[in-house]
């Protein structure tokens, strides 16, 4: 692959594309701008007279795109509590920050979120696929929580409307605490002033802003400053020049 | 005047006070209003349904025990009620079909007045439904129930600052303690308030969405424009269809308005409609608990709970919940007082002084034979129903009665789920199995409780199959308890068959895997009253249930005898049972078996007996007629609530595969040269 740093609106293209390719429907004309050009170049779109596809190369740069400007929002949302409105737009800009290696690790801090907060998948990265837990994540599903962790619920991620249902009518909605106590045979957790068991499907639903970092959401976010200070070093796998 | 006077004075002699005058607040409220009552499952709604009309609804300390809407009568001071107990619902955007019920109720029915009944504990909670019920513009009074099970956990609720709040009024009670009924009464004796005007802020585009659609519904709905709006931004199929019946033009309207707004979120708008909700609730909640110190010390029951749940110790709970069962069901039921009713009561007491009687009133035989003899009405009947099934599972219900009401069916559930997802159940379903091993015809009604129908099928078929009922435990366990390893030997059978079945079924069967989620209500001490009346009330429907049954098996045997098909009919059943390997005597208590489940376990015990089954032949009956054919009123039961297909399908299955696994049995038992 190409490993030249491409331009914001070469990336917001290729991003575009993507979207269009999930949606089924179909891409509005690439036009004939540079960044038209330069994916070209790149050898990640075939350009013609019906549009711009993507090549593999291309497929792969997209979803990397996609899912850092997603993950983007995912953070917005869930740990900077930002508005809706404002979090869209941000995420956009936040997106073209995020590099190759951060966004696994900011995958993981928000315990590999599945969907972006407006519904759409995110897709997996190396981090997902492979599993390894980070300690200093944020938020993590009921799931990969240890028995007697405490938290806040974040989020509840489901396409199923009758699930979200249920879960919502026991109390489990977001802005509910939540205390793990035990994860085997079935996930159960105090709620309210009650208990409620689930399985482990369920509980992959449910994500959770773990105790401690709670406060992070009222406007201090130094603790993820220091995260991505932290994380500079690694920030050029794209092999700048 | 003077006749208003006259009519007063009429009144007075005639018990009847008031004026007769609509306005005047002496006239006793003649008219009869309709009282609805709302609430989530599990929150005392029935006992609260029983205490008004003083009928009986089955009250358990499980959700969902209300599968269909109860009515009764009740007289509150002056007001006569008619009451309406509306199934379980957490919401008035329903789910479920029994959801849909109490939706439907509020939509057809307006009742004069609404009683949500909710759960002191999760006031947090519940109170966003009385906030939906408020929305809907229903006149609504709201009963705090459970306030004891509160106060123990050092909860206050104060009702005036509650009832200020949400401008209802609001009484505090405990329905299985009586605290606070007088109180209810009082307010149900009443004339119903006005309808409050409290109204949730919703976010600005569904508030925008609300006040774009209220104008669009102009036809007559039981809810008030607000609430429909809200129904049909959460996309609500009853509701929308209710618009497409009064105000069709205004439809295609309403479609792009709840699309528009949704397309500003990313899933349901039923989420931020209850994020909106619920802050509500929770500010006004705030306004009304007080927290204190817990009144009791729960460490111990808490610990217990603990126990009742955890794996490692959850399996000896449980192994010593089912000895419980057994000793109680096997040793009491079966034993002693099997024993005492039909050794001792009918056939030294009751059966020989009748059967004289009989024979001198009736003296043909074709005729006296129906009431007496081998097979008489009497004799074999109600002798069966009376003194071999009865006991057995009045002591088995008793039992369920005690788990049900104790909570532990719940933290079954939970300690049962993954083990029922391989045979593509969920937890729920623990409580139609247990329930099962009381009368199999009665689970497959609750299967109800279960959320999808690829799941409701194979609990049907798994009940039919290999859940013995209590009759048939009673005499299993009863025979079996001299052989320890025939026992063990039917048992094993019978829980291989049941998952083995169970794994292939759920293979088969397209849909999709069912999730589990359950509230586990906390541990609590039966209340024997509670117990006895469930018990008693169980009892009777199987009585009622059964004992007919039993008469009409009795004439149609004696039919069968006197036209020569009885024997027909056994003598064709008499190859199956032979080869496996049992004497021909047994081969009627398998046509039995087709009639009642029960009967045919009865006939067995009394062939056994009488000496004719030992070892082997005794496990290899016992493991049959287990997995045997449901009985006709189970069969019923399946038809109406699968489907006939499904029921057909159940027992053309069934049939040649208990007899396959008892030719088997036998055949293992023999080659191996099992002596039992």
């Amino acid at each position: 692959m190409d490993e030249r740093e491409l331009t914001e609106s070469a990336e917001e293209l290729l991003g575009s594309l993507w979207t269009a390719h999930e949606e089924q429907s179909v891409p509005r004309g690439a036009g004939d701008g540079p960044e038209v050009h330069e994916l070209a170049e790149a050898g990640l779109i075939v350009s013609s007279a019906q549009g711009a596809a993507l090549t593999e190369a291309g497929e792969a740069e997209a979803a990397a795109i996609v899912r850092r400007e997603r993950l983007a929002e995912r953070l917005l949302a869930d740990v900077l509590a930002v508005g809706d409105s404002v979090a869209t737009e941000a995420a956009c800009r936040f997106e073209h920050l995020l590099r190759r290696g951060i966004d696994d690790q900011i995958c993981t801090l928000l315990g590999h979120p599945r969907v972006c907060p407006h519904g759409s998948p995110i897709p997996l990265g190396e981090c997902c696929r492979s599993g390894a837990e980070d300690a200093t994540r944020v938020v993590s599903p009921l799931a990969d929580m240890a028995a007697g962790e405490k938290g806040v619920i974040a989020y509840i991620q489901s396409q199923r409307r009758e699930h979200l249902h249920r879960l919502m009518t026991m109390g489990a909605l977001p802005g509910a605490p939540i205390t793990l106590r035990q994860r085997f045979p079935s996930f159960v957790f105090d709620l309210g002033n009650g208990q409620v068991a689930v399985d482990e499907d369920t509980a992959r639903d449910i994500y959770v802003r773990l105790d401690g970092q709670t406060h992070a959401a009222a406007g201090r976010p130094h603790w993820l400053a220091r995260r991505l200070r932290r994380s500079r070093p690694t920030r050029s796998p794209r092999g700048r020049p | 005047m003077t006749a208003r006077a006259l009519q007063f004075v009429r009144g007075l002699v005639t018990g009847q006070r008031g004026c007769g005058c609509t306005a005047c607040p002496l006239t006793p409220a003649l008219a009869t209003r309709k009282l609805a009552l709302f609430g989530s499952p599990n929150v005392g709604k029935s006992l609260i349904f029983n205490h008004l009309t003083g009928s009986y609804a089955v009250v358990s300390n499980y959700p969902g025990t209300t599968v269909e809407v109860m009515r009764g009568k009740a007289r509150v001071g002056d007001a006569l009620l008619d009451v309406v107990d509306c199934p379980g619902s957490y919401s008035l955007a329903p789910f479920s079909e029994d959801e849909r019920v109490a939706q439907d109720l509020l939509f057809d029915e307006s009742p004069d007045l609404v009683l949500h009944v909710l759960d002191a504990k999760h006031l947090h909670r519940m109170l966003p439904l009385t906030l939906q019920l408020i929305e809907a513009g229903t006149r609504l009074a709201l009963d705090v129930n459970v306030i004891d099970e509160a106060e123990n956990l050092g909860l206050g609720v104060n009702t005036a600052a509650l009832s200020k709040a949400l401008g209802i009024p609001v009484v505090a009670t405990s329905a299985t303690t009586g605290q606070g009924l007088e109180d209810l009464n009082a307010l149900l004796a009443g004339a119903p308030a006005a309808a409050s005007q409290l109204s949730v802020q919703y976010p600005q585009v569904i508030e925008r969405a609300v006040a774009r659609i209220r104008p669009l519904l102009r036809g007559e709905y039981g809810i008030s424009n607000t609430g429909l709006a809200l129904l049909l931004l959460q996309r609500d199929q009853g509701a929308r269809s209710r618009v497409i019946l009064r105000d069709p033009e205004s439809v295609a309207e309403i479609d792009r308005v709840v699309s528009e707004a949704e397309s500003q979120y990313p899933q349901s708008l039923s989420v931020p409609v209850a994020v909106a909700r619920q802050r509500a609730a929770d500010a006004i909640a705030r306004k009304a608990l007080t927290r204190g110190a817990r009144r009791r010390d729960r460490r111990f029951v808490e610990a217990l709970s603990q126990l009742t749940v955890s794996p490692i110790t959850g399996i000896p709970v449980l192994l010593v919940v089912l000895y419980l069962i057994y000793l109680v069901v096997g040793r009491l039921g079966a034993g002693v007082a099997v024993d005492v009713l039909d050794k001792g009561l009918f056939r030294q007491h009751l059966n020989p002084p009748i059967t004289a009687f009989i024979e001198r009133l009736l003296p043909w035989p074709a005729l006296s034979s129906l009431f007496v003899g081998e097979y008489g009405v009497i004799t074999l009947g109600l002798r069966y129903a009376f003194a071999i099934i009865l006991p057995l599972v009045a002591a088995f219900f008793l039992m369920f009665a005690l788990l049900e009401d104790s909570g532990y069916l719940p933290r079954l559930a939970l300690l049962a789920d993954r083990l029922l997802k391989r045979i593509g159940l969920s937890g729920r379903a623990v409580i139609p199995i247990i329930l099962g091993l009381g009368c199999d015809t009665m689970a497959t009604i609750v299967t109800r409780v279960l959320e999808t129908r690829r799941e409701r099928v194979i609990a049907t078929f798994l009940l039919a199959l290999a859940i013995p009922c209590s009759a048939q435990l009673g005499v299993i366990l009863g025979l079996l308890s001299r052989h320890p390893l025939g026992l063990l030997i039917w048992a094993g059978v019978v829980l291989g068959v049941f998952l083995l079945s169970g794994f292939l079924v759920s293979r088969v069967l397209p849909g999709e895997a069912s999730r589990f989620y359950l509230e586990i209500p906390p541990l609590r001490l039966p209340a024997l009253r509670n117990v006895l009346v469930k018990t008693f009330s169980r009892l009777k429907w199987y009585a009622a249930e059964v004992i007919p049954l039993f008469l009409l098996v009795s004439v149609l045997i004696w039919l069968g005898q006197l036209s020569h098909l009885f024997p027909l009919a056994v003598g064709a059943l008499r190859p199956f049972v032979h080869v496996i390997g049992l004497p021909p005597e047994a081969a009627d208590a398998f046509l039995f078996g087709f009639l009642r489940r029960d009967y045919g376990a009865a006939r067995l015990f009394d062939v056994s007996a009488q000496g004719g089954l030992t070892g082997t032949a005794l496990v290899v009956a016992m493991v049959t007629i287990t997995l045997f054919i449901p009985c006709l009123a189970q069969f019923l039961v399946m038809q109406k609530e699968r489907g006939l297909k499904t029921a057909v399908a159940v027992a053309a299955i069934i049939l040649p595969l208990a007899f396959a696994v008892g030719f088997a049995l036998n055949t293992l038992l023999k080659a191996w040269q099992v002596h039992i």
